[in-house]
């Protein structure tokens, strides 16, 4: 019988499987951005579960906002990354270093 | 009920698998189609929850739009494969020591918590004639207009910012000048002059 544990479970991997992407990936800027994706979509199967579960629409209403600031995000993300490949001809996030942080 | 578990493991195993590509792929092309694949496997997971509506979103908005747009950003850098893939060995034994840790926390924390307080975990069955979108739609533009509208902002501003920060004024670039052209009068092209004819030999 599927219930709210095998959602959170399913979602619980994922979202730690993209922690692990972000840190074996640390190189590939767009690497690191499709595991926030991931990420997102992890914490999304949260929310469904949980509407799912307590029979309230909100948690949808709040995944529906999540994608629409994830696309927002992947856009600008992108747009960053394009401009500095066409500045840097190199997108690895070590070489990034020109702040000196 | 079996028949749903099944279909229910059968996603979620394709879901973790095709995130495991886009973790470990060295190609970013690769790396860009698991994860068009992992949104797939989403969909047909939240359709079973029954959240019809948001599982087509995702396929439409995600794998339509967005994906896509990842699908031009790789193609269009050409990334050097080589350079990106050196680091993988380095951080790998650190970065799935940290994941097992989590998961096993995460997933002892779920079982642990819903055992003791007795939570059944099993879905609430929809009543009869429950519509998932039209139940969306009325909770939406109602109790949430004001965030819907400011999402409407944030997509503009995504839109906005895109644009200014891509758009680049190319040296030697030749540009109409439309004011100039409108603003252009017949005396400030042609000149009328005056002369004497010439007397005849």
């Amino acid at each position: 019988m599927i219930g709210l544990q095998h959602y959170l479970t399913l979602s619980a991997m994922l979202f730690v499987l993209s922690i692990a992407g972000i840190i074996i990936n640390r190189r590939n800027l767009i690497l690191i951005l499709m595991c926030i994706e991931l990420m997102l979509l992890a914490v999304n199967f949260n929310f469904i579960a949980f509407s799912r579960f307590l029979g309230d629409e909100t948690g949808q209403i709040f995944v529906f906002f999540i994608l629409t600031v994830a696309a927002a995000e992947a856009a600008i993300g992108l747009a960053i990354l394009v401009v500095l490949f066409r500045n840097r001809r190199s997108i690895d996030v070590e070489e990034l270093n020109i702040l000196k942080g | 009920m079996l028949f749903q578990a099944i279909l229910f493991y059968a996603f979620a195993a394709m879901l973790i698998g095709a995130a495991l590509g886009v973790v470990f792929s060295r190609n970013p092309v690769h790396a860009v189609m698991f994860l068009v694949l992992t949104f797939f496997q989403a969909a047909a997971l939240w359709l079973m929850a029954e959240a019809e509506f948001l599982a087509i979103v995702l396929v439409l908005v995600y794998v339509g739009a967005v994906m896509v747009l990842f699908l031009f950003v790789v193609m269009m850098l050409d990334v050097n494969v080589e350079s990106a893939k050196r680091g993988l060995t380095r951080f790998a034994p650190v970065a799935i020591g940290i994941a097992l840790v989590m998961v096993v926390q995460l997933i002892q924390l779920i079982w642990y918590k819903s055992s003791s307080a007795a939570i059944p975990g099993i879905f609430s069955t929809n009543p009869e004639g429950y519509d998932n979108t039209k139940a969306l739609g009325a909770v939406l533009y109602t109790e949430h207009v004001y965030a819907f509208e400011i999402a409407a902002v944030i997509l503009l501003l995504a839109i906005v910012a895109a644009i200014t920060l891509t758009m680049r004024k190319r040296p030697g670039l030749k540009l109409q000048n439309i004011a100039a052209q409108v603003a252009v009068r017949a005396k400030d092209r042609v000149r009328i002059v005056k002369m004497k004819s010439e007397k005849k030999l």
